[in-house]
């Protein structure tokens, strides 16, 4: 293949940005210490595609956008061809191609901002700043969920030349201040960004019950160090993984399968099933991949442990990649996490210098590494097959199924992913044994489960209850609704909704499958009479249509008719038509998509008009 | 490119298609039983001469035991299987799957089959309202935000023909992004990969570098993207010319079948000739020299046979 390219050269900061990427992120086969960056060459170069999405994060972390130039670079030193790379550059929402102010402030309107005041941010920002997307040194864009639900409303700052960071609650006071303050700053100024995560010290604020004797999952949250190995291991850190050397990988997965722990982003797939076939699988090498792509809206429990306890997913990713067979697991994190990217970060460096990751780990002859990969605004992402062509710097199209991940995932090779409170769950399996963690809960929901609890209660936030718990009691630990209950958004807007007369359902995926509805991922969204139901519908099938990869003409073009039936709804068109479309929409979507976000767009409209909500 | 050639696989294994019981060959796709067999199935990305693409969504079969149903343009077949293509849930969604193409996309210059289907699973595109106006620059919409619609009016893909060289044309407002032309640009036959999808969800669209024009990319006019194109998307300039004047005429038109002369390679072409003078040049896709594929000297060197006035 002869690369076309254009004479667009980089400036010396891009090129700097991209040399960086290609330091931090080698392939596996590199050679240690060696200059990776060979132009032309072929094959080699070739290999390493899967710089493509670092390498556009850090000119974008760099400079603010990708010029021609950034992007003409990359397709030379990557050998990848340039359409491909502008492909790619233009699938993640987080990127622009065409210049745009250095700072850009993602405002939330999603399903828990919008009735939190997110139009009065984005109001006082129209005012300073213009239009959506328009600004010289700064200008705002609305964002779906930032998974900052339980502080809203949200915003996340994306800044170049400085880290970004969340800012939740948000207030447009705040956020005035905050970028007055970094257009007179000096880039590198030391203090800011610990500043803006100050806001997140308090873990009470996410997670009410923090500290509390009962907790499993959330045991170490507010209570260990976040950045102190030494504290994560005088709580009981890395107890789990000496206990799984001990046992040996069989074992391991034979305390997993007794379990009967399932996943928990989203399928619900028995976890043991899924790790004894990676292990079993006779190609070579086998990979890990940790989920951490949380964008569901609603949702914000993995970012929760990412922030509060990082040390746990790093431990807990070593012993699945102990278990079957990995030399190396990737950490796929959400794009717009920088507070839990940092921690995690942090923690992979500190484990690493204590010999808890890296060639010949702890002198038992295991080797196991992680490298932590940044999306970039795209839920699709956090679809699996759509996840491993991320990483390999493809876009971020779901592959078709079969083959699946555990015979042929990343790079082609056998591939273990899971979420990431699926790999927290991990450590008490191993702490108490396999058949004592299935005591808790019953059938094939066993153990505790998060949930993520927003909207019109007293304390939102994320909460751990054993399977099994009823809705109502867990709306009464989160401090009970406020105002007069309409619905229960659950499941996300992949889930269904939920009337006051269902309260007494049993959180169990059994409990919930028999009403049609589904756990999803822990969302627990409560709406009061004074919320705006058509809004939230309305937003939700915005953000499928928004999300949507493209792909395939059910979710791509279904998801359009969909909202636009639906605005047609609310504004008053006759509803017989219109309910037969939507109908008709909902059939081909669920039955013909080729992945579960195009399978499950329909699903909250289709639960509000089954309940008469709109 | 993977072409399934049935007989050459030795192999069989029993699978079951609308309460028949078949022994078909392993390593077969279900679409290659359903044509071996007769039983007409709808594909807008499968072509003979390409690797299963799975993106249209019009050609699926219920398959017993999935929850969904499946493409059968790529899923193998796997002994015992029970496959059933007349259902109504098939049914549905390949109506559904037309319509919403023919919704969104100008679908007029499709082939027949296309139109006899959409007639035939009786597609209603106008129960989506009238289309949007066409717009001028549909690659510059931000990824990921969109104007909430009012209803009034159904988004589609219109916008102006990219008309930027001498031997194609680009008309993105009947794409229906089937990948067909990135995968013959790409690794199906061309290995240029002067094209890519870019964008994301229904903004998606197939570009070049930057959104750019053709001659400032990688293209070399081999006209393998236009060979497969489905729906009169990617033509040559003589087709849109004709057309445009209201003089393209497929029922006069004559194919004659030849061999390039510019090589020694051997590629078949067929000459499309309309009141004596070549419209356009295409290859067989079950042709072994060719598969369908042609270069810039096959596709578009006609020029010096014809005798045109203006040439
Ligand atoms: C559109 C879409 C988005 C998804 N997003 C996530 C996600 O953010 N995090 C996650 O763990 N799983 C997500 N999933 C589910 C994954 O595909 C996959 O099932 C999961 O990561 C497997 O891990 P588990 O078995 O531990 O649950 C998503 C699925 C779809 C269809
Ligand atoms: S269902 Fe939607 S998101 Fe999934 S592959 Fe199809 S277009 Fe892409
Ligand atoms: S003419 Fe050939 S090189 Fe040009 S875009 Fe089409 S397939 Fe690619
Ligand atoms: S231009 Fe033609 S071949 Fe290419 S994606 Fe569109 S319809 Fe398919
Ligand atoms: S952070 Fe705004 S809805 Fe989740
Ligand atoms: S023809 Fe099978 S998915 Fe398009």
């Amino acid at each position: 293949m002869d690369l076309h390219l254009s004479t667009a050269e980089p400036t010396e900061a891009e090129r700097r940005a991209v040399d960086s990427a290609f330091a931090a992120h080698r392939s596996p086969d590199d050679v240690p210490g060696a200059d990776v960056r060979f132009p032309d060459s072929g094959h080699a170069a070739r290999a390493r595609r899967h710089i493509l999405l670092p390498a556009l994060h850090a000119v974008m972390d760099a400079v603010g956008h990708l010029t021609p130039g950034a992007l003409n670079h990359l397709a030379r030193v990557l050998s990848v061809p340039p359409a491909d790379v502008y492909g790619v550059a233009t699938f993640y929402a987080m990127f622009s191609v065409t210049p745009r102010a250095p700072h850009v402030v993602h405002v939330c309107d999603d399903v828990a901002c919008a009735p939190a005041g997110a139009e009065a941010i984005i109001a006082g920002l129209a005012e300073d700043l213009g239009e959506e997307g328009e600004g010289k040194e700064a200008c705002w864009v609305r964002s779906p969920c930032l998974g900052l639900c339980e502080r809203a409303p949200a915003a996340m700052l994306q800044l170049a030349g400085r880290p970004d960071v969340s800012v939740a609650p948000a207030a447009i006071g705040g956020l005035r201040a905050e970028l007055d303050r970094i257009a007179t700053e000096e880039p590198g100024e030391p203090n800011r960004v610990p500043a803006a995560d100050a806001a997140f010290a308090d873990a009470t604020v996410s997670v009410p019950q923090a500290g509390q004797p009962q907790l499993t999952l959330l045991r170490r949250v507010g209570v260990v160090d976040p950045e102190s190995i030494d504290d994560y291991r005088a709580h009981g850190g890395y107890e789990a993984l000496r206990r799984a050397v001990a046992l040996g990988p069989e074992r391991v997965i034979r305390e997993v399968s007794d379990a009967s722990l399932t996943g928990r982003g989203g399928a619900a797939f028995p976890t043991g099933v899924k790790w004894d076939g990676v292990a079993r699988a006779p190609s070579r090498p086998h990979y890990l991949v940790c989920n951490a792509d949380e964008s569901e809206p609603g949702t914000f429990k993995d970012r929760v442990l990412m922030e509060y306890d990082p040390f746990g997913l790093i431990e807990a990713m070593t012993i699945a990649g102990y278990a079957t067979g990995c030399e190396r697991g990737y950490l796929y994190i959400r794009g717009e996490y920088p507070l839990a990217t940092r921690r995690l970060e942090h923690a992979i460096a500190t484990a690493r210098a204590h010999g808890y990751l890296g060639a010949d780990m702890a002198g038992d002859g295991f080797t196991f590494d992680i490298e932590l990969r940044r999306g970039a605004g795209a839920y699709i992402c956090g679809e699996e097959t759509a996840l491993l062509n991320s990483i390999e710097g493809h876009r971020g199209e779901p592959r078709n199924k079969p083959p699946f991940p555990s015979t042929s995932g990343l790079f082609g090779k056998p591939t273990v992913i899971n979420n990431v409170e699926t790999l927290y769950n991990v450590l008490p399996v191993l702490a108490v044994g396999g058949e004592a963690f299935a005591k808790v809960g019953g059938g094939r929901s066993t153990g505790t489960k998060l949930f993520c609890v927003s909207g019109a209660v007293g304390t939102p936030g994320v909460y751990e209850v054993d399977f099994g718990t009823t809705l109502g009691e867990l709306l009464e630990l989160a401090g009970g609704v406020r105002g007069e209950l309409r619905a229960v958004l659950l499941g996300g807007a992949a889930g269904g909704f939920v009337l006051p007369d269902g309260l007494d359902l049993p959180l169990t995926l059994e409990g919930s499958r028999e009403i049609g509805a589904t756990l999803g991922s822990g969302v627990v969204l409560a709406l009061d009479t004074q919320a705006d139901l058509t809004g939230t519908l309305r937003r939700i099938a915005a953000f499928f249509r928004d999300e949507s990869c493209g792909q395939c003409v059910p979710c791509r073009v279904g998801t359009v008719r969909q909202e636009e039936a639906l605005a047609r709804l609310t504004r008053g068109a006759p509803k017989g038509p219109e309910l037969t479309l939507l109908d008709d929409l909902a059939r081909v979507m669920q039955d013909a998509s080729i992945c579960g976000l195009g399978q499950t767009a329909p699903a909250a409209v289709m639960s509000a008009l089954k309940l008469g909500l709109l | 490119m993977t072409t399934v050639l049935l007989g050459s696989i030795s192999r069989l294994v029993t699978v079951t298609v609308d309460g028949r019981e078949l022994r078909v060959p392993e390593g077969a796709t279900i679409l290659d039983v359903l044509r071996d067999r007769g039983v007409e199935t709808p594909t807008l990305c499968w072509a003979p001469n390409l690797t299963p693409i799975n993106a249209c969504r019009v050609c699926m079969v219920e398959v017993e035991g999935s929850r969904v149903l499946v493409p059968s343009c790529a899923r193998k077949v796997e002994d015992g299987m029970v496959v059933r293509t007349d259902t109504e849930k098939v049914r549905h969604s390949r109506r559904m799957v037309l319509e919403l193409l023919a919704s969104s996309v100008d679908m007029d210059q499709a082939s027949t089959d296309v139109q006899r289907w959409m007639v035939e699973y009786g597609v209603d595109p106008a129960r989506y309202g009238p289309p949007a106006p066409p717009e001028d620059d549909r690659a510059g919409h931000r990824v990921g935000h969109h104007h909430a619609p009012d209803g009034s009016t159904a988004a589609n893909v219109a916008q102006p023909v990219k008309v930027d060289n001498d031997l194609y044309v680009r008309d993105y407002a009947r794409c229906i992004l089937c990948y067909k032309c990135v995968k013959a640009c790409g690794t199906d036959a061309q290995f240029t990969f002067a094209i890519s999808a870019a964008g994301r969800g229904f903004d998606a669209h197939i570009a070049t570098e930057y959104d750019g024009e053709l001659p400032d990319s990688a293209c070399v006019y081999c006209g393998n993207c236009i060979g497969v194109c489905p729906t009169g998307a990617l033509k040559s300039v003589r087709e849109h010319e004709l057309r445009e004047d209201g003089d393209w005429r497929p029922e006069e038109q004559t194919v004659t079948t030849t061999i390039c002369s510019f090589c020694g390679v051997g590629c078949n072409l067929e000459l499309h000739v309309q009141q004596g003078s070549i419209v356009n040049v295409t290859s067989p896709s079950d042709h072994d020299v060719t598969h369908g594929h042609l270069c810039i000297k096959g596709r578009f060197g006609f020029q010096h046979v014809q005798n045109l006035p203006d040439a």
